[in-house]
């Protein structure tokens, strides 16, 4: 796709959900909340990356060794928005809000579409390893406690935010088990002839270049 | 082999980032607002708002009347078929003890009704009947003319949400406001009755 329309289309749903009623409609549900409205924020920027990489300064990609920084900056952006209280402060607070559609689009998904390339593939299958059970504990927990964590939703809501995350866990981790094993499912169905050996990452050839 | 920049950009990420974890957790101490609010208020009491207010006997009396003695309130709609109940069993336990003996320091109960609409002098009188209470120690009241209801939740953090089954979800805890007028201390509902008496006769100058 041209790069332009790209970055058009990327920004414009950006704005699309911050309008009011699309706000309103995806924040009025725990698990919408957590489960569609936060990984769309994210997927905006890991998009908004792929337009800003081409004139990424060079010094920001030196200091992104191994996609270290940008990895860490992803781990510590998700914890936060991943708190009650955040997302409680978030329906409550117009500037919390806000705070969020700017920061997990440019502090969570930029780095991550930035610093993605450049984990070697073990730190990659580290970070899903320990992300997916984490959505999973989480479900679990949600799904647990007697008492509601977030003031602005129910507890039905937040049993059924828990049973989402667990549901999202399962699927995520079976279709890691199948790439981890396989490969992506497409190619891996290519490579299940006996003449092409599968064994190998989704992408082996990657590192700093 | 480690690139120039990479330790400075690691650290500034880093910093940042467990900085705004520990603002959000107030130290790591909380992950609910609940929790954070809780925290705010025992260290910085908080003046409320003088609401006039009608009991179960459709006595009028202000909040600012309870000026000079400290006095557990909760907030709840008689319609209420959970958590209102378990905080009515909470007062009905600060009262027992009392009751018995006959004597210890006064205590003075307040549950206040957000639904003034729903909620009029004979929905409070059976609620008031229900737990054995009786005005003035301790009053099942809403608002006189339903005016100052969103001031009054706003100041103790009284959160309302419909439960789409017409009755309503909210955040369930009992208030200590001091002797002075102001919420001093937000204390869990499931804590035993002993220590809502404790937190009261601390309070009592």
């Amino acid at each position: 796709m041209n790069a332009r329309l790209l970055l058009v289309a990327v920004i414009g749903s950006w704005l699309a959900l911050w309008l009011w009623p699309v706000r309103i409609a995806l924040e009025s549900d725990m698990a919408v909340h957590m489960t569609v409205q936060l990984p769309l924020l994210i997927g905006i920027g890991v998009l908004l990356a792929s337009g800003v990489r081409p004139h990424e300064p060079r010094w920001l990609g030196d200091a992104d060794w191994l996609g270290i920084p940008g990895i860490v900056a992803v781990v510590l952006g998700t914890s936060f928005w991943m708190l009650p209280r955040a997302l409680d402060g978030a329906v409550a607070d117009p500037w919390m809000d806000a705070a969020k559609f700017l920061s997990l689009p440019l502090l969570v998904g930029l780095p991550l579409g930035l610093c993605w390339r450049r984990m070697p593939p073990l730190g990659r299958a580290f970070i899903w390893a320990n992300f997916i059970p984490k959505l999973g504990a989480i479900g679990g927990l949600y799904l647990a406690a007697p008492t509601r964590l977030c003031t602005y939703y129910r507890l039905d809501q937040q049993a059924a935010a828990g049973w989402t995350l667990i549901v999202l866990a399962v699927l995520l981790g079976m279709l890691s088990f199948i790439v981890a094993f396989v490969g992506w499912p497409a190619r891996g169905l290519r490579q299940l002839s006996p003449a092409a050996p599968s064994l190998r990452f989704p992408r082996p050839s990657v590192g700093n270049p | 082999m480690m690139t120039r920049g990479f330790l400075p950009l690691l650290a500034i990420v880093a910093a940042t980032g467990i900085a705004a974890l520990a603002w959000e957790t107030e130290g790591f101490r909380v992950v609910t607002s609940a929790g954070a609010r809780q925290l705010s208020i025992e260290r910085a009491p908080r003046l409320l708002p003088d609401v006039r207010l009608v009991d179960q006997d459709g006595h009028a009396f202000s909040l600012s009347s309870y000026k000079g003695r400290p006095v557990l309130v909760a907030f709840i709609y008689t319609r209420c078929p959970t958590l209102c109940g378990m905080l009515g069993d909470d007062f009905h336990g600060v009262l027992q003890p009392m009751n018995g003996a006959g004597a210890g320091a006064p205590i003075d109960l307040l549950s206040i009704s957000f639904d003034p609409q729903n909620d009029d002098r004979e929905a409070l009188q059976l609620y008031g009947d229900r737990y054995g209470a009786k005005a003035p120690r301790w009053r099942i009241a809403t608002l006189a003319d339903g005016r100052g209801l969103a001031a009054l939740k706003q100041s103790f953090g009284v959160v309302v949400i419909p439960d789409g089954l017409g009755g309503f979800i909210h955040n369930s805890a009992v208030y200590l406001v001091d002797a002075r007028g102001r919420l001093a201390r937000i204390l869990d509902p499931d804590s035993p009755p002993q220590l809502f008496a404790d937190a009261l006769q601390a309070s009592t100058p």
